[in-house]
């Protein structure tokens, strides 16, 4: 059975414009769910309505079953962290941690035992006199994940938890936190707008814009078949490229962006609508250097050159478009220089230019490209 | 900050003259409170120390009944205005409700209203209640501050909003939470507004007089003014050394409490 249920629920401030707009969705127990988009979508909302901290303006929420629209947020057993940690700034570590067990009349015992299971989870045993304002951001992190885990509650909210930590400590702690979700079994609906943080972390994911679903879905699939340009353009990094694309009046070939001609392979193009705007897309890895190849081969001008050590990043001009194309190794390429690109129209991406909903995914780089081991 | 050797020559004689200037009345009081009679009609420097003017004081009047008048009345005021001002600045902060900042505009307002304007009303409850020359005449009208609530309603604002979300999550009650979280977090605060609250009542000087007709609950202040108009032109010892013991208080407290005092004030200034 799913454990939590949203049906029609929508939000609106002062009776305003929505600001979020009929959501149904379904998690189910022991998932990590991550709930991604840009900022001022509406998902820390969405998060607050399930916690009961913000009233939900239509719509059901059930929890295990039960219509949870109205219960006060003690009752809806949960814990939850916040972008600030929330700790108290005049209790020790300890206090904070055991502070929302206070109120649940559990034994000291008890309490002990759980505090001294979190602090050994977590690692922070010799941190639990100190107060909050003597410890680092990640060890402040790590306390405020000790509420959760000293709770018990089966659903834990996340509510962009590290997005006060540095670059390192972030993957460090998305790790973590992974791995506490798995071995407490708990059900985890975590908020970021770092697409990187959602790919990497969730089972599923929900991608959310202006208030509105635009797909749920586990990240392979939001990464190979986004419904829609916005999912494709907000998930993957660096960002999938797009251009605008038209067939030549003889129907042999694909234009792209007045610049790319794409020969027209009848086995891929098959579906493809000829009289609608098009818009195509291809992942940045899709675009394959073209030395010692022959088939598909185009020459772009590069405009900027990053280089990583273990892989190469190549920016080419294309019509108004900026390309970007990940090279495996190290590459040397002037500024300027015309560079040979192989473009599989196997790989493309297309969508309608006017809805931006999409027409076909790429045939290539899904089944082959997944390796099972 | 570095200065050069003659300004900060002009910043020293500028700085001590107006200290002087300001602490000079009170200099001149000690001074004189241990001065005999003589030496201070002749207009001369000391000649003697004495301690006869304090004992003078203490006889003529019940002064020990009037310090601990004024005692009592200040502390009662001190905690009724921090009892209340943080409960108003508590529902302002974290209640939500209808015409919540409308409310607090008013209350903002009636700031504007004098003290003077409103003793006589004063004056007719507390009669009316039989409250004159009680306790509870003297310090009930001031438990209601709007400066308190404001001043602690600026920094309760500075108290994230999470931390009552979070204690919500923990099936927290908005008293309990007020209790555990908002005092302790805004000692700073409180500390200075029980000063501020402390000070202001010991030097309370209008309301005393109208309320108390007799020296049970006398304050101070009073006793001082009363010290003052029984004495005949020439004993102006006595007087002064009355004056010290009245300032003996406010000294105390100020040396203690100065670096919160000035934390506290400044504090809901930022922001
Ligand atoms: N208390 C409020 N009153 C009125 N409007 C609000 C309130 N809180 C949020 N909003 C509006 O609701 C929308 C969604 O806000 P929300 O905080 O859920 O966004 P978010 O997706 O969490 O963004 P971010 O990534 O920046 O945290 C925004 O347009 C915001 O302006
Ligand atoms: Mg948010």
């Amino acid at each position: 059975m799913s454990q939590i249920e949203l049906i029609n629920i929508s939000k609106s401030y002062d009776k305003q414009k929505d600001v979020l707009n009929s959501i149904n969705l379904s998690i189910e127990e022991g998932e990590f769910f991550v709930l991604v988009g840009p900022s001022g979508s509406g998902k820390s909302t969405l998060l607050r309505m399930i916690a009961g901290l913000e009233e939900i303006s239509g719509g059901f929420l059930k929890i295990n079953g039960q219509t949870m629209n109205h219960l006060p947020p003690k009752d809806r057993n949960l814990s939850m962290v916040f972008q600030n940690y929330a700790l108290y700034p005049h209790l020790t570590v300890q206090e904070n941690i055991l502070f929302g067990l206070k109120g649940r009349k559990i034994d000291k015992k008890e309490q002990q035992r759980r505090l001294n299971e979190a602090a050994e989870m977590l690692g922070i045993q010799e941190l639990l006199k100190r107060k909050p304002r003597e410890l680092s951001g990640g060890q402040r992190q790590r306390v405020a994940l000790g509420r959760t885990v000293v709770s018990h509650a089966p659903l834990c909210l996340m509510d962009e938890p590290l997005s006060n930590l540095d670059a390192k400590l972030r993957a460090h702690m998305r790790v973590e936190i992974r791995r506490l979700q798995k071995r407490l079994g708990l059900t985890m609906i975590y908020v970021t707008h770092d697409q990187v943080e959602a790919m990497t972390m969730g089972d599923r994911i929900m991608v959310l814009n202006d208030g509105q679903i635009q797909q749920v879905g586990e990240p392979i699939t939001l990464y190979n078949e986004p419904v829609n340009l916005f999912v494709a353009s907000f998930i993957g990094s660096p960002k999938i490229n797009v251009g605008n694309a038209v067939f030549s009046e003889n129907g042999k070939y694909l234009i792209v962006e007045n610049q790319l001609h794409i020969p027209v392979d009848p086995s891929v193009f098959c579906h493809i609508p000829r009289d609608r705007n098009l818009k195509v897309g291809i992942r940045s890895e899709h675009l394959m250097p073209g030395i010692s190849k022959k088939e598909n081969l185009h020459y772009l001008e590069a405009v900027n050159i990053e280089q990583l050590g273990n892989e190469t990043s190549i920016a080419f001009e294309l019509g108004s478009e900026l390309w970007t194309a990940k090279w495996p190794g190290q590459w040397k390429i002037d500024l300027g220089q015309k560079v040979s690109v192989q473009i599989m129209p196997e790989f493309l991406l297309f969508f309608d230019a006017d809805s931006g909903n999409l027409i076909k995914s790429a045939e290539l780089g899904k089944s082959q490209g997944a390796v099972s081991v | 900050m570095m200065l050069s050797m003659r300004k900060k020559i002009v910043f020293y004689v500028l700085l001590i003259i107006s200290a002087l200037l300001l602490a000079g009345p009170a200099i001149m009081a000690i001074v004189m409170s241990f001065m005999t009679n003589q030496d201070i009609l002749t207009g001369r420097l000391p000649t003697a120390f004495t301690i006869d003017n304090y004992i003078a004081a203490f006889d003529r009047l019940p002064l020990l009944q009037f310090l601990f008048n004024s005692l009592i009345v200040s502390i009662v005021i001190m905690l009724g205005q921090l009892i209340l001002s943080s409960l108003a600045a508590y529902a302002f902060v974290f209640l939500e409700f209808k015409g919540r900042d409308f409310l607090f505009y008013l209350f903002i307002a009636t700031m504007m209203v004098p003290f003077e304007a409103s003793v006589i009303p004063n004056f007719h409850i507390i009669r009316d209640l039989n409250w004159i020359d009680t306790y509870a005449g003297l310090t009930v009208p001031f438990f209601a501050t709007t400066f308190g609530t404001f001043l602690l309603r600026q920094n309760f604002k500075q108290i994230p909003k999470e931390l009552r979300e979070a204690s919500l999550i923990a099936g927290m009650g908005d008293f309990k939470f007020f209790l555990t979280v908002v005092l302790p977090v805004s000692r700073t605060s409180l500390v200075t507004l029980g000063i501020y609250g402390f000070l202001t009542s010991w030097n309370m000087y209008l309301w005393p007089l109208l309320a108390s007709t007799n020296d049970t609950v006398r304050t101070i202040q009073i006793g001082l003014k009363q010290l003052q108009t029984q004495e005949q032109l020439n004993q102006w010892g006595v007087i002064m050394a009355g004056a010290v013991i009245v300032i003996i208080p406010t000294l105390i407290l100020l040396f203690l409490g100065q670096k919160k005092l000035q934390k506290g004030l400044t504090e809901g200034a930022v922001k």
